[in-house]
């Protein structure tokens, strides 16, 4: 997902004879789905697992502009151009809404792109492939927003008071994106056979990868079990995978386009389609920094803050001269 | 990295178009009120979302604080004859 296995710090999940008084209202408040707001009292852990979560989230889509990116140059008409810089804009737009939830929590802003650009911080795995072709930008608004939104629709009702609202804000403005990636494959797939075999080789690449987004299984993992009695996490990463294969494989074959896992079959017993097995040692590299273009984004982003540095500066030159303006006026 | 002053937070504060109270949106970072203003805009309004924008700095916004809550808002509890379902109005009277 957008935020990959979010440690919690526990090592395991207390009981609730075992919390403190504090401890125990705080739980039963978010039993009762009452939200959480940023001056109430909360445990150290859970403060700080938001931060990394929320923080990672927003890392992802800032670093996310950049694989669309690559192409609003060369997008192929003027309205396709016109909406990935639309799309593009937006996905600066959700970082900012969440490094502010994150803030509420009492880290810096500059703390966070210190954390961003220094490497220390992670951002989602599937922004280190590369968009090879136009193809691509069709794959990742179907396939990358369709899973983000999975994840991102019941994060909504999460415990977090300005979480919950940045997610609701979010949710409002993504459907666009899955609809605008769905709306160039099938263009190129009712398109000639060569933009067919693009949309194809794009599914292929895009595939696997949108399927490791959702983190590997969580079954027994104490750090998911915390975030879920939190109510940051609010289901499984397989949980949330199956779903995303269910509704995505009518899609591909609406498109008569082959989804390259040559273990999908759609498995009547359990109303389910069963999978093949994800490369998780694929993910591991990634998330350990030797994905395709680990190294790429990293550079671009820091290039950009540091290409930046001026404009800030002459903004907070013009500033500091108005103010002492205007004081000098009021004397 | 972090050679300057981190610039303020700014409150952010929109109205949508049909003539509603301005409602707080989000926040962010600017210099000033103006640049504030600017962002706000692009951040906060790319769908047609409002037809007016306050910006505020965070730090100037006096707030009660969780612990206040039960002296500050539990006397309106008792107060049921503030609601006008509190009081009734005969049938054959008809709409008041």
């Amino acid at each position: 997902m957008y935020a990959q296995m979010v440690k919690t710090g526990v090592d395991r999940i207390q009981s609730s004879e075992e919390m403190s008084p504090e401890e125990r209202a705080f739980q039963e408040r978010i039993d009762a789905d009452i939200k959480i707001e940023p001056k109430e009292w909360m445990p150290e852990a859970y403060r700080k697992t938001l931060i990394r979560q929320i923080s990672q989230h927003a890392h992802s889509e800032i670093i996310g502009m950049q694989p669309e990116g690559n192409w609003i140059t060369r997008a192929p008409t003027l309205e396709r151009k016109a909406i990935l810089l639309a799309k593009v804009q937006d996905e600066a737009g959700h970082g900012l809404y969440l490094y502010c939830a994150a803030e509420t929590l009492g880290v810096s802003r500059d703390e966070l792109m210190e954390q961003l650009n220094s490497g220390k911080a992670k951002y989602s795995s599937i922004f280190n492939y590369p968009t090879l072709t136009w193809a691509d930008i069709g794959a990742i608004g179907w396939l990358v927003d369709g899973a983000a939104i999975m994840n991102q629709v019941p994060l909504q009702r999460c415990s977090y008071g300005p979480y919950s609202r940045a997610m609701i804000r979010i949710c409002k403005e993504e459907s666009f994106h899955q609809r605008q990636g769905y709306d160039i494959m099938m263009k190129l797939a009712r398109g000639t056979p060569e933009q067919k075999q693009m949309a194809q080789d794009a599914l292929n690449r895009w595939w696997w990868p949108s399927l490791m987004m959702f983190g590997p299984s969580d079954a027994d993992s104490v750090h998911s079990a915390q975030s879920m009695k939190w109510k940051i996490k609010i289901n499984s990463n397989d949980e949330l995978r199956q779903k995303f294969v269910d509704q995505t494989v009518p899609q591909a074959e609406y498109l008569g386009l082959t989804v390259p896992d040559p273990d999908l079959r759609w498995n009547a017993e359990r109303g389910h389609y069963d999978f093949g097995a994800v490369d998780w040692e694929e993910f591991y590299q990634v998330i350990a920094g030797n994905g395709p273009c680990n190294r790429q984004r990293l550079r671009t982003r820091v290039k950009a803050y540091e290409e930046g540095r001026w404009v800030r500066e002459a903004a907070e030159a013009y500033a500091a001269k108005k103010a002492a303006r205007a004081q000098a006026k009021a004397a | 990295m972090t050679d300057r002053k981190e610039w303020p937070l700014w409150e952010v504060f929109i109205r949508s178009q049909h003539g509603l109270a301005h409602r707080h949106v989000g926040s962010l970072h600017a210099p000033d009120a103006e640049m504030a203003i600017k962002n706000a805009r692009d951040v906060y309004t790319r769908r047609n979302e409002g037809v007016s924008i306050w910006v505020v700095k965070a730090s100037d916004i006096a707030a009660s604080s969780p612990g206040e809550k039960g002296p500050l808002f539990d006397p309106a509890n008792s107060k049921v004859y503030r609601h006008p379902t509190f009081y009734e109005i005969p049938e054959e009277l008809g709409h008041m």
